[in-house]
């Protein structure tokens, strides 16, 4: 009774590690390959921030708090402040995301709960396109079809009708920040209407059943179960379309309008960091130029760093299931 | 409980199918007003799908689709032009897994069929007498603002319950209800269905043959999607007219 069980154990391990010892080898050898690349990929990271701090040095000599507090920003004279860069940058990905979330998940819920089934292929299909167009020739799209119809249209539109709002004011030039935000929505909706369509799929079919048998319609279902299950990893989409949207450099550059100032109004010209880097790089007058340009890439790459990070917390949090910490 | 009473439910040539598959084959049965109806059945024998067919759930699922006539107090609920919102409303279900809405309070997850009907009354009150009607009010009376999450499997079923009895159906689908709970959570879940026979008519689909017992006035045994018999439980137990129907009470097959 106590033998038989034992006798073959030996045999039975000793065979499986004597066949699994080729592949053990493999195996060992190809993950500890992938972590020496992982590390690699860390370490390059590391060498770029370190490189980018060392060039920065001399334009942060006054403090990096001045550096990104000041919004003078003018090579010739030697005064350089990242705050008009900062300001557009995050007012563009602002205006990106408030366009692009609701649209993209409107689109998710067609592809995942309410479109016609005939129809759901045709919009999956043009979402992966828009994801596939190269961003100059959003760029140009931009410019050529975008900022002329902001400029003789939209614009003047929302000066009549929401001008009493200071986002809605001025002068209707087209070139500036609202048709920078309007081609980022565009370019991120893809990433966020598809992951929130995976988010989507998370949802288990139960709880919209239980909707339903309530007597919910199909909209009341999505609002009372859906939406509120997968709150958490369309913020997380959305992170990721924000990580996306701070970025962008040629598309942007092509239709902010490229001026270092600030202005409440959206229809005025604007910068963003990624723009201005990429600019005044190649003719950068001097270490100190060169060096705030350095430091505004520091700026961004944190910002970016911190949202993705959290952007792909939330995602993991959903796809590990419905215990995950729902009301947070 | 008179035989001479109109049927709560009336079922006339049901068939079921998903895509291809027929899976409920012209059912014909009545349920009495106040009473509790048990369909017995080897596993995939139908149950489920006809359970569904009674408030208009089995069309939701792709390639799902029924036709014969279903009526409800006379009223056909495939009739042209009605609502399934509105049958679902009078004809509320509980399913076989516990599925409370995870992001809601517990009272909230009451309360959530009012409130989509747009409910301006007191809610605290309905919240209360449901919760007191599932057996479940002394247990969750000072936590009614925590997650339905933290409630137990067996707490979760007589929740589901509450919720369903909330917007005031006619009728209660329960698709095994008890199968995912221990024997105290549904030895209450039996007698819940005791004292909810005084208000509502009952329609349970059961794989415990001395839950049908139990609990039922009627019972109805389907195999491979066709009603086999259908009588008074105690009959059905006792004195089946079909050899089949013998041979599943009594554990031959199935
Ligand atoms: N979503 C579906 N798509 C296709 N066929 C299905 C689907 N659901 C059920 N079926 C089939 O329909 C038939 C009846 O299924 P049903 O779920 O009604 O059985 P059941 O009697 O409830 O079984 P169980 O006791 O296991 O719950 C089965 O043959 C099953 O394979
Ligand atoms: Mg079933």
């Amino acid at each position: 009774m106590n033998r038989s069980p034992a006798a073959p154990l030996p045999r039975v391990s000793g065979g499986a590690a004597r066949s699994a010892h080729g592949p053990n080898l493999g195996d060992r050898a190809w993950s500890g390959l992938l972590g020496l690349l992982g590390g690699a990929v860390l370490l390059i990271v590391g060498v770029v921030v370190l490189a980018l701090v060392h060039v920065a040095r001399p334009a942060l000599k006054a403090g990096a708090g001045t550096f990104v507090s000041s919004s003078d920003w003018d090579p010739v004279s030697g005064s350089f402040g990242a705050l008009p860069f900062i300001y557009g940058t995050v007012v563009t990905s602002v205006v990106a995301i408030l366009v692009a979330v609701p649209i993209s998940v409107g689109l998710a819920l067609f592809l995942q709960e309410m479109g016609p089934r005939k129809l759901r292929p045709v919009v999956s299909f043009g979402i992966e396109t828009l994801a596939a167009i190269p961003s100059v020739i959003y760029g140009l799209w931009g410019l050529f079809v975008l900022v002329p119809a902001l400029r003789d249209h939209l614009e003047p539109f929302l000066g009549r009708t929401l001008g009493f709002l200071p986002v809605f004011r001025g002068a209707p030039i087209g070139l500036g920040y609202l048709a920078a935000g309007l081609i980022l929505a565009v370019m991120i909706l893809p990433t966020i209407a598809s992951v929130t369509t995976e988010v989507l799929k998370t949802v288990p079919a139960s709880l919209k059943e239980g909707a339903l048998a309530l007597g919910a319609t199909r909209w009341e279902a999505i609002r009372m179960a859906i939406l509120p299950y997968s709150r958490a990893g369309i913020l997380g989409a959305t992170l990721l379309g924000l990580g996306r949207a701070l970025g962008e450099t040629m598309a942007v550059t092509m239709v902010i309008g490229n001026s270092p100032t600030i202005s409440p109004s959206l229809f005025a010209a604007g910068y963003s960091l990624p723009a201005v880097i990429a600019n005044e790089f190649a003719e950068a007058t001097g270490d100190v130029h060169t060096g705030a340009l350095a430091g505004l890439a520091l700026v961004l790459f944190g910002v970016s760093l911190i949202l993705n990070s959290a952007a792909r917390l939330l995602v993991r949090m959903v796809a590990s299931g419905p215990s995950r910490a729902v009301a947070s | 409980m008179s035989a001479a009473a109109p049927p709560k439910i009336r079922v006339e040539g049901l068939d079921a199918w998903f895509g291809e598959t027929h899976a409920v084959r012209d059912v014909s049965l009545d349920v009495r007003p106040l009473s509790v109806l048990a369909v017995i059945g080897p596993s995939g024998c139908g149950k489920s799908t006809f359970l569904r067919c009674l408030n208009r759930m089995h069309e939701l699922v792709p390639g799902g689709r029924a036709t014969g006539k279903v009526t409800l107090d006379g009223e056909d609920l495939y009739a042209r032009g009605v609502d399934p919102v509105s049958i679902r409303r009078r004809v509320g279900m509980v399913f076989q897994r516990p599925n409370p809405f995870p992001t809601m309070t517990i009272a909230d997850n009451v309360s959530a069929g009012l409130r989509l009907n747009g409910w301006k009354g007191r809610l605290e009150e309905i919240v209360e007498r449901c919760l007191r009607q599932a057996a479940l009010w002394d247990e969750v009376k000072d936590r009614l603002h925590s997650p339905a999450t933290s409630l137990s499997g067996g707490q979760q079923q007589r929740l589901c319950i509450a919720r369903a009895l909330a917007v005031e159906p006619e009728v209660l689908l329960m698709d095994e209800p008890a199968s995912a709970l221990d024997p105290i959570a549904t030895a209450r879940v039996e007698e819940l269905m005791h004292e909810l026979k005084a208000r509502y008519t009952i329609v349970v689909v059961t794989h415990n043959m001395q839950q049908a017992a139990r609990v039922s006035d009627q019972t109805a045994f389907f195999y491979m999607g066709e009603l086999v018999e259908v009588g008074d439980t105690e009959t059905i137990f006792t004195n089946p007219r079909e050899q089949r129907t013998e041979d599943y009470v009594t554990g031959k097959f199935g």
